[in-house]
């Protein structure tokens, strides 16, 4: 167990350096936008006096470096500052639609993995047969679909033809659980379909790689039933790679929800971060692309820590 | 038969007017040789629901509504931002359904000959929606929020020749100019102009939320929702419905979903190219609304080669503005005659003839000056208008024939008006609608303006632009905005194919008055409060 914490702090402390390098990327790149955020907050019709009060105002007058260090400072101490256009509290302005976010990452995540796993043994189990190749077929078609056109196929066919979910996932806080799991169903739906076939496919390829092992071999030459060879032979072997890919899966259903949540109208941290890159919000936009890298880093940390425990060769290294 | 039918028309107008009630209106349509079902059918049809009625909850869908939309009024820009100002909040002035100026929360107003010095009377029954009379402060606070050098407002221009606002007692104001302006009235509707609570200090307090409008925040979560009801104190006719539910829905596939499947009830927006199928659902209503929003396309009269008056011309000759309207804006636009004034703006000129595609003349306007073909580049991206790039290559197609090459350049859609706007020679510019003539003009047209988008400079246009703006005489007003826009057409720099129209959608069960202010969409932004349930 050692080891794990050690891994663990040692991963920890890189991914604080690559939190620092991205910021400065970000700060850059923001930097690097043409027109600034005066221009983009007063619209065509400012006047160069209107654009200059508003930079003194927000302190946009000084040098590029001064207020970058001056960011940083103060989120080292963990205040994030404040959006530049709304002036509310950046931690305040994210808080609820990055739990929205979550909400729906989870929704989909709960749906997908079980789903994806399921098939992928199933495929495997019946690998080279019409049912393999169907659920090859339309998982890859799904994945292979951009996430809005996924997500207008089903509100055309499950709302408006049809009626049986809303079209809109609109939720608020008084919502019972009920009610935001009904409402969010078609985003999560469309989540589902974009990420099962990553998943199934690597459990698929990682179990039929097994399936050669002499072990399974043995196994079957005993009388193993073929079920049985395969969830209790080879998926414990084959958990490292499907851990893999699923945890880089949920960093996608957080960070990739962009476009699903246009499509869907879902007040989750997307639009607030395309939002704060039009009006050159830097706070807000270095906070939720800060919240992005730290996701991927911490799943990328959990997959390689869950690789590790279920893997009795690395657990115990020679 | 027609007279039947016109003393029908006239019935219903009648009853709808309220000059006639249900009984009389009977006894006339059975006198005309109505039957009295047929009678009674017409008046559950047609006046009934013409009759506004209180209750229910209008749920919006709006496009262009941001997280980082604001509530103070100096930085107020997207179509949200407009939509949700005219429900909480009140203007001195406003725009009515058949689009002249009439009362907000000012009951009248009145100038000096020169038009230096404007009295308005201040609407005494006003109140904030935290309870507090509306009086002569607020007003001075909220005007002066656009004045001076460390406002931060974006329309300080609009309101520049303005010397003093004082008050007149607690309910009137008197605003003191250093020019003539007859449009001052009109300015004040703009959508910036709100009005809201004085500070100790003569400031304004936006920052609440707080308005003296129809109706009053609830909740407000910018680029989400916002939901508001109805303020009880309201110092004027309508606020028809209970509640209010604005929805940012800036998609245009989830919007025109929402209002098809009932999630809201009218949306702001309508997407041109779908919009025939909308149409087609019988429990939709697509509003289609001629408005002063102009495209226009301004070519650099200082710059070769369109310092000659002649290529400038033949370029006017060699665009097909018909083709365009109903290819690009697939017939969702009013033909536009190079000068910048729409028919739903006042003061309109009516008798200018419509410039025809023709190009034999451009060819002509080209010998002339000296020339037997041409090449020029016109910029132009997308995020100005969806289409903008397709409307300018359509251009050149027809340019073709007058032996004028248009290379088109698409330029990249973020920071276009800061680098391509002013900047490039011949660009492709989308201006929202203003009030006036005269707000169009000086701002985009006067020789020193900063936004003279075509550096056109005309002694003449100039000379009657000032004598203008201080004529308060309306007869002689509408000659001289006939002029400018006559000048404006022959010898102008700017090529103004067309102005393009507010595409909005409703549920037939929403109704409204039988014409649409044209200054914003959903009647002038004001649908809010003007409209009702069936």
């Amino acid at each position: 167990m050692g080891d794990i914490l050690s891994i663990v702090s040692k991963r920890l402390g890189l991914g604080v350096v690559t939190l620092l390098v991205i910021s400065i990327i970000i700060f850059g790149a923001v930097e690097l936008l043409p027109g600034d955020i005066a221009q983009a907050v007063l619209g065509q019709g400012a006047t160069e006096e209107n654009l200059a009060a508003m930079r003194e105002q927000l302190g946009l007058d000084r040098a590029a470096p001064i207020r970058y260090f001056e960011w940083l400072g103060n989120a080292v101490t963990g205040d994030f500052g404040r959006s530049l256009v709304s002036q509310q509290p950046v931690s305040e302005a994210i808080s609820t639609r990055f739990a929205n976010t979550l909400f729906l990452a989870l929704y989909a995540a709960f749906i997908a993995v079980p789903v994806a796993i399921f098939l992928g043994v199933l495929v495997a189990l019946y690998r080279n047969t019409v049912f393999d190749r169907v659920a090859n077929v339309v998982t890859l078609t799904s994945i292979s679909s951009p996430e809005f056109f996924l997500g207008y196929i089903l509100i055309l066919f499950l709302s408006v033809q049809t009626g049986y979910f809303p079209a809109i996932a609109k939720i608020d806080d008084g919502m019972s659980l009920i009610d935001k799991l009904d409402r969010t169903f078609l985003p999560a739906l469309t989540m589902v379909l974009v990420v099962v076939a990553h998943m199934m496919r690597m459990t698929r390829a990682s179990i039929i790689n097994l399936l050669a092992s002499p072990y399974v071999e043995m196994a079957r030459l005993k009388g193993v039933p073929a079920w049985k060879v395969i969830v209790k032979h080879t998926l414990p072997n084959a958990w490292a790679p499907v851990i893999n890919v699923v945890a880089l899966n949920l960093a996608y259903l957080i960070t990739g929800v962009v476009l699903v949540e246009v499509v869907f109208v879902y007040p989750g941290i997307g639009q607030l971060l395309v939002d704060a890159v039009t009006k050159r919000d830097f706070p807000v936009v270095q906070a939720c692309c800060l919240i992005f890298a730290a996701t991927f880093i911490l799943l990328n940390l959990a997959a390689d820590v869950g690789s590790i425990l279920t893997n009795p060769r690395l657990r115990h290294p020679k | 038969m027609s007279t039947k039918k016109d003393f029908k028309e006239l019935l219903t107008q009648d009853a709808k007017s309220g000059k006639l009630g249900r009984r009389d209106f009977m006894r006339f349509a059975v006198a005309a040789g109505m039957t009295i079902p047929l009678a009674s059918g017409l008046w559950t049809s047609e006046v009934e629901a013409a009759t506004p009625k209180k209750g229910g909850k209008f749920r919006l869908g709006v496009h262009d509504s941001n997280t980082s939309d604001v509530h103070d009024p100096g930085q107020y820009l997207s179509v949200g931002n407009i939509q949700l100002a005219h429900t909480h909040r009140s203007y001195l002035t406003e725009i009515t359904p058949d689009n002249t100026l009439g009362p907000d929360m000012a009951d009248s107003w009145s100038a000096t000959p020169d038009a230096k010095i404007w009295t308005f009377e201040l609407n005494k029954n006003a109140t904030f929606h935290s309870g507090k009379k509306f009086t002569s402060e607020d007003a001075i606070a909220s005007l002066n929020h656009h004045r001076g050098e460390k406002s931060t407002s974006a329309v300080t221009a609009l309101l520049s020749s303005v010397v003093d606002i004082r008050a007149k007692g607690a309910h009137a104001i008197e605003i003191e100019l250093n020019q003539g302006f007859a449009d001052l009235p009109f300015v004040l509707t703009d959508y910036h102009m709100a009005i809201c609570e004085a500070n100790a200090d003569g400031t304004m307090n936006w920052q609440d939320g707080g308005g003296a409008g129809p109706y009053k925040i609830v909740d407000h979560k910018p680029g989400i929702a916002t939901t508001l009801v109805r303020h009880d104190g309201w110092h004027r006719e309508g606020a028809y419905f209970d509640e209010i539910e604005m929805l940012a829905l800036n998609d245009p596939n989830a919007r025109q979903t929402a209002l098809i499947t009932g999630d809201v009830d009218a949306i702001t927006s309508v997407d041109l190219k779908t919009m025939a199928l909308m149409a087609r659902n019988k429990n939709l209503v697509v509003e289609n609304v001629p408005s002063g929003s102009a495209i226009t396309l301004p070519m650099f009269c200082d710059v070769a080669p369109f310092d000659n008056l002649d290529v400038r011309l033949a370029l006017k000759y060699a665009v097909d503005r018909k083709e365009l309207v109903e290819k690009i804006m697939f017939g969702t636009a009013t033909v536009a005659d190079d000068y910048h004034v729409s028919p739903a703006m006042p003061y309109a000129p009516t008798d200018i003839p419509q410039r025809p595609y023709d190009p034999d003349k451009a060819k002509f306007h080209l010998k002339k000056a000296g020339m037997s073909s041409l090449d020029v580049s016109l910029s132009a991206a997308d995020s100005i208008l969806p289409g903008a790039v397709d409307m300018c290559v359509l251009y050149s197609e027809q340019a073709k024939k007058a032996g004028i090459n248009i290379n088109v350049v698409r330029e990249a859609n973020d920071g276009y008006w800061s680098d391509v706007w002013l900047k490039k020679p011949w660009t492709f510019v989308k201006w929202g609608a203003r009030a006036t003539p005269d707000q169009m003009f000086t701002i985009a047209y006067k020789d020193d303006a900063p936004w003279n988008e075509s550096h056109w400079q005309n002694k003449r246009f100039n000379e009657i632009l000032l004598q203008a703006k201080a004529e308060l005489d309306e007869a002689k007003r509408k000659e001289q905005y006939r002029e400018m826009c006559q000048i404006a057409r022959d010898d102008g720099g700017t090529v103004i194919p067309f102005f393009a129209n507010f595409v909005y959608a409703r549920n037939k069960n929403v109704q409204h008055a039988p014409s649409l202010s044209p200054s914003w969409e959903l009647d002038g932004a004001r649908g809010c409060h003007r409209w009702w349930f069936a």
